[in-house]
C-alpha cells in the first residue's frame, strides 16, 4: 500500500514536468540570480527588489526598452556556487535568450567566468567579481562596472592616508569573508603597505561569519589604527557588534561598499553610530527615478518590497545594476537594429556603453551614478566612490568622490589578466 | 508473474556468480544502460545534461565511495568532502606542475593521493568506533579546509584562492560540450559502480562486511581488522577523490575550498543513509534524491503554473525537502534501495499476492 502510494506520487510528480509555461519570444529575457533566503538574505533581498522594481517601472512607464517588454525571471541561488551554476544553466536559453547575468556573488562569478565565453552571454558584476576582469582584452565577456575590489582598496587607502596625514608606522587590519570575495583586495592592500609603510594584517572570518570572537580578540590585542571590513550578510552586523564588545571605535572601521548598508548597521542599534564605509552611490529615495518607481509600481500595488525600503543603499544599487544592464540593451538595439537582443548583441552594447551627465539626468539618476564610459580595453568604466558614515538613522557623506589611481592599478590588472590568459590559452584582443 | 525466476537454471559457476543472475534483471540493466548511453545524449537538452545529470553522476560516484566505507565496512566518516577536495586539488596541482602527464594519469594519481590521506585519517578507526570515529574523521574535513584556504602553494598563489581547471584533454580528445562531459561522467560512474559491486562480492568486501557486523567475531575467524578497515578507507577515499576531481574539473570548472566544505560531507552522508547503506543502487538513488529533488521542488510551482515569490518557493523547497527526508526515514529506515527490494518481491508475487 505504502509502496503503491509512493509510486503513484512519483508518477504524479513526473507528469508535472511535462507541462510548463513558455516565455513569449517578442520580449527581452532578463534572468536574475537572487538570494532571498539563507545567511545572506538580509542583503540579497533589497538588491533583488531594486532590480525587480526598476524593471517593472520601465515596463509600466515605457512599455519596456524602446517598446520591447522585459521578461524578468528570478532564480534563487542562496549564495551557493553550485546552485548559482544550476540557475545559470536553467535561465540562459529561456525566452529569446538571456541578455546578461549578474550573480551578486564572487564565487558564482568565478564559476560563470569559465562558462560565459562559450555561451556568449555577458557577465555584469557591478562593484564585485574578478578585479582583473576589468581588462576587456582578455575578459571579453566580464563587465565589472563602476569599480572592482582593487579600486575599492585603493580608494580606502587614499582616504585613510589623507585623513591621518600619511600612513607610515600605522597598522591596518583587514577582516575579510574567507572566500574569493574577501581575498580579492589583499594583493593591493599588501602592495600599498610597502609603498606607504604601514603594517598590514588580514584576519579571515569563515562563512557565514557569525563566529568572529577570535578575530576581534586579536584586534583588541594589536589595536590597529584602522579596520577594513570586507564582509557580506550577517557577517557585517556581527562584526560591528563584536567591535562594540572589544571596545574598538566604530569610526575607525571602514566597510567596503558591500559592508556599508542599512542591514549591516541596524542590528547593532545605536552602537553602530560612527561606522563608515564606501559608497558607490548615495542612499535615499528622493531622486526622480524613485518617484517613477513609487508612482508606476508601488501605487499600482506591484512593489516587490515594502514602500519605506525604497531608497536603501542596496535597493538603489540593485536599481543601478538593472539600469546599466538595460542601457547596454538599449545601446545594443541601436547598434544592431534588432528589437529583441540576446547576449552576444548586449556584449556589443556594453562595450559601447557611454553614460554622460545628460543621459544620466534623462534617466532620473542624476546624483546617483557617476558618468561612465566602457571601452573594449576598459570594462570598469568608472572607479569612483565616496565615504559615508552611519549617524544612527541614515548614511551621511563624509568625503567627496575619490577616484582610484588608474595608473597604479592598471598595470596590476593587466599583469593578472595576462597570467589568466596564459593559463587558459586566450589570445588577448587588440583594442 | 513477470518478474520471477521460474525456469531459469544456472548450469555453470560463471552463471551462478554473475552480478545479475535473473534474465529480467539483465534486460532491466541493459535498458537502463541503453537509455543512459544512447537515449539521454540524444534527447536531453543542455540544461538537463549540465545542471542535473552531470552533478548527479559525480555525486553518485562520491556516494558509492562513502557507501563502501559506511555501508559495507561500518566506519562512519564525515570527511568525504575533504577527500574530494584532496583529489581535486591534487589533480589541479599535478596538471599545473607536471604538464607532461596525461590528464587521465593525473586523475588516477589524484585518487591515489586521496587514498593515501584517507589511510592516514583512517588510522583512528583502529582504536575508536561509531560516533567517536565520526568526530575523528571531522579532523580530515577541517584539515583540508584549512590547508586549501591557508597554504597558498596548493592554489598556486592565486590572490582570490579560487583556481580554474585546465581543459579536459584525454589523449587529444577534448571534452568541452555538455554531451561529452556527460559521457565522461557516465563512463566513470559505470566503471566505479562495476568495480564497487565486484569489490564487495570479493574476499576483501566480505571481510569489510564481517568487520561491520561484528568486529571481534571477524577477528576471531581470521580477518585482520587493520587491513580490512584501512583498505576500506583507502578505497573509499580513492573513489571520493576521483569524484572530487570530476566535480572540480567537469562540473564547476573553477572552484574554491567552499565547494568541498562540511556541507558536502553531510550531503554525501545523507545520500548514503537515505539511499540505503550497503547498496550500490542506493548510492545512485540517494544522490538523485539529494541533488535532483531540491532543484525539482524549486521549479515545481512554476511548472504547474502557480506564481509564487522567489523567497516563498525557496522556503517551500526547504520545508518539503526536509519533511520528505524525515518521512522517508520513518517509512523506510533502510533507505530507498530497500524500497526497491520490497517492490521486486511484490512484483514476483503479482498478481497473486498471499
Amino acid at each position: 500500500m505504502k509502496l503503491k502510494s509512493l509510486a503513484l506520487a512519483g508518477a504524479a510528480l513526473l507528469s508535472l514536468v511535462a507541462v510548463g509555461p513558455g516565455v513569449a519570444a517578442d520580449t527581452i529575457f532578463y534572468p536574475h540570480l537572487v538570494y532571498r533566503s539563507g545567511a545572506y538574505a538580509p542583503n540579497g533581498i533589497p538588491f533583488a527588489n531594486g532590480v525587480a522594481d526598476y524593471v517593472a517601472m520601465i515596463n509600466a512607464r515605457d512599455g519596456g526598452v524602446n517598446g520591447v517588454r522585459i521578461e524578468l525571471e528570478e532564480c534563487e541561488t542562496g549564495y551557493a556556487t553550485d546552485r548559482g551554476v544550476e540557475c545559470y544553466e536553467r535561465l540562459k536559453t529561456k525566452g529569446a535568450g538571456a541578455i546578461a547575468f549578474s550573480p551578486l556573488s564572487t564565487g558564482i562569478t568565478f564559476a560563470l567566468t569559465e562558462k560565459v565565453p562559450i555561451d556568449k552571454i555577458p557577465l555584469q558584476t557591478m562593484g564585485y567579481g574578478r578585479s582583473e576582469s576589468a581588462d576587456g582584452r582578455v575578459f571579453a565577456w566580464n563587465f565589472p562596472l563602476l569599480g572592482t575590489y582593487w579600486s575599492a582598496a585603493d580608494i580606502l587607502i587614499q582616504h585613510v592616508a589623507k585623513i591621518s596625514g600619511g600612513l607610515r608606522g600605522k597598522k591596518i587590519t583587514l577582516v575579510y569573508h574567507d572566500s574569493p570575495y574577501g581575498k580579492e583586495p589583499i594583493p593591493v592592500l599588501q602592495d600599498h603597505a610597502q609603498k606607504h609603510g604601514y603594517t598590514f594584517e588580514a584576519i579571515p572570518v569563515t562563512h557565514p561569519g557569525v563566529e568572529q570572537k577570535a578575530a576581534w580578540l586579536k584586534i583588541r590585542q594589536t589595536r590597529p589604527d584602522f579596520v577594513f571590513l570586507w564582509g557580506w550578510g550577517v557577517m557585517n552586523s556581527t562584526a560591528i557588534k563584536e567591535a562594540v564588545a572589544v571596545g574598538y571605535p566604530r569610526d575607525k572601521m571602514y566597510g567596503v561598499w558591500w559592508a556599508a548598508a542599512e542591514p549591516d548597521v541596524r542590528p547593532a542599534g545605536d552602537d553602530a553610530k560612527g561606522y563608515q564605509g564606501l559608497a558607490l552611490h548615495p542612499a535615499g529615495a528622493d531622486y526622480p527615478v524613485h518617484k517613477d518607481i513609487l508612482k508606476y509600481v508601488y501605487d499600482a500595488g506591484k512593489g516587490s518590497g515594502k514602500r519605506e525600503e525604497v531608497g536603501e543603499v542596496l535597493y538603489n544599487r540593485g536599481m543601478i545594476d538593472a539600469m546599466l544592464k538595460l542601457e547596454a540593451v538599449r545601446t545594443a538595439q541601436k547598434l544592431t537594429g534588432k528589437k529583441v537582443v540576446v547576449g552576444e548583441d548586449v556584449r556589443l552594447g556594453y562595450e559601447n556603453l557611454e553614460l554622460n551627465a545628460e543621459r544620466i539626468k534623462d534617466l532620473g539618476f542624476e546624483g546617483l551614478v557617476t558618468p561612465l564610459k566602457i571601452t573594449c580595453a576598459d570594462h570598469e568604466g568608472a572607479r569612483k566612490a565616496r565615504i559615508h558614515q552611519w549617524d544612527g538613522q541614515k548614511w551621511v557623506f563624509v568625503s567627496d568622490w575619490i577616484e582610484a589611481d588608474i595608473n597604479y592599478l592598471r598595470p596590476k590588472v593587466e599583469a593578472a589578466a595576462a597570467a589568466y590568459a596564459k593559463e587558459k590559452g586566450i589570445t588577448p584582443r587588440s583594442c | 508473474m513477470i518478474y520471477r525466476e521460474t525456469g531459469q537454471f544456472r548450469t555453470s559457476y560463471a552463471e551462478d556468480q554473475a552480478i545479475f543472475r535473473l534474465r529480467q534483471d539483465k534486460i532491466g540493466i541493459a535498458v537502463i544502460l541503453a537509455i543512459a548511453w544512447i537515449g539521454i545524449p540524444f534527447f536531453a537538452d543542455e540544461y538537463l545534461l549540465r545542471a542535473i545529470l552531470v552533478p548527479f553522476l559525480i555525486l553518485a560516484i562520491a556516494a558509492i565511495g562513502l557507501n563502501l566505507l559506511l555501508g559495507y565496512c561500518g566506519q562512519i566518516s564525515l570527511g568525504t568532502g575533504a577527500f574530494m577536495a584532496i583529489g581535486a586539488y591534487a589533480a589541479y596541482n599535478l596538471a599545473l606542475r607536471l604538464p607532461a602527464l596525461p590528464l587521465l594519469l593525473d586523475f588516477l594519481l589524484a585518487g591515489l593521493i586521496a587514498a593515501a590521506v584517507g589511510v592516514v585519517f583512517g588510522l583512528p578507526s583502529l582504536r575508536i568506533k561509531g560516533l567517536y570515529l565520526a568526530v575523528a574523521t571531522l579532523a580530515a574535513q577541517f584539515f583540508a579546509d584549512w590547508a586549501f584556504l591557508r597554504l597558498p602553494w596548493f592554489t598556486n598563489y592565486t590572490p582570490s584562492g579560487s583556481v580554474t581547471a585546465p581543459p579536459l584533454d584525454f589523449f587529444g580528445w577534448v571534452a568541452d560540450t555538455p554531451r561529452e562531459k556527460y559521457f565522461v561522467c557516465l563512463a566513470f560512474a559505470c566503471l566505479t559502480a562495476l568495480l564497487a559491486k565486484n569489490l564487495v562480492r570479493s574476499r576483501i568486501g566480505r571481510s569489510w562486511m564481517a568487520i561491520r557486523d561484528m568486529d571481534i567475531a571477524a577477528e576471531i575467524i581470521g580477518i585482520r581488522p587493520m587491513t580490512a578497515k584501512l583498505s576500506a578507507f583507502a578505497v573509499s577515499s580513492f573513489v571520493a577523490g576521483g569524484a572530487g576531481v570530476l566535480w572540480a574539473f567537469v562540473h564547476l570548472g573553477s572552484w574554491e575550498p567552499l565547494a568541498f566544505s562540511i556541507d558536502m560531507s553531510f550531503r554525501l552522508l545523507f545520500m548514503v543513509i537515505i539511499g540505503g547503506m550497503g547498496s550500490i543502487l542506493g548510492s545512485f538513488l540517494g544522490a538523485a534524491f539529494i541533488t535532483v529533488l531540491p532543484i525539482f521542488l524549486n521549479q515545481a510551482p512554476g511548472l504547474v503554473g502557480i506564481q509564487l515569490s522567489t523567497a516563498m518557493v525557496s522556503h517551500l523547497e526547504f520545508m518539503i525537502f526536509g519533511s520528505l527526508i524525515v518521512l522517508f526515514l520513518i517509512w523506510e529506515p533502510h533507505g530507498l534501495a530497500r524500497l526497491w527490494q520490497i517492490g521486486k518481491e511484490k512484483m514476483r508475487l503479482w498478481p497473486f499476492p498471499y
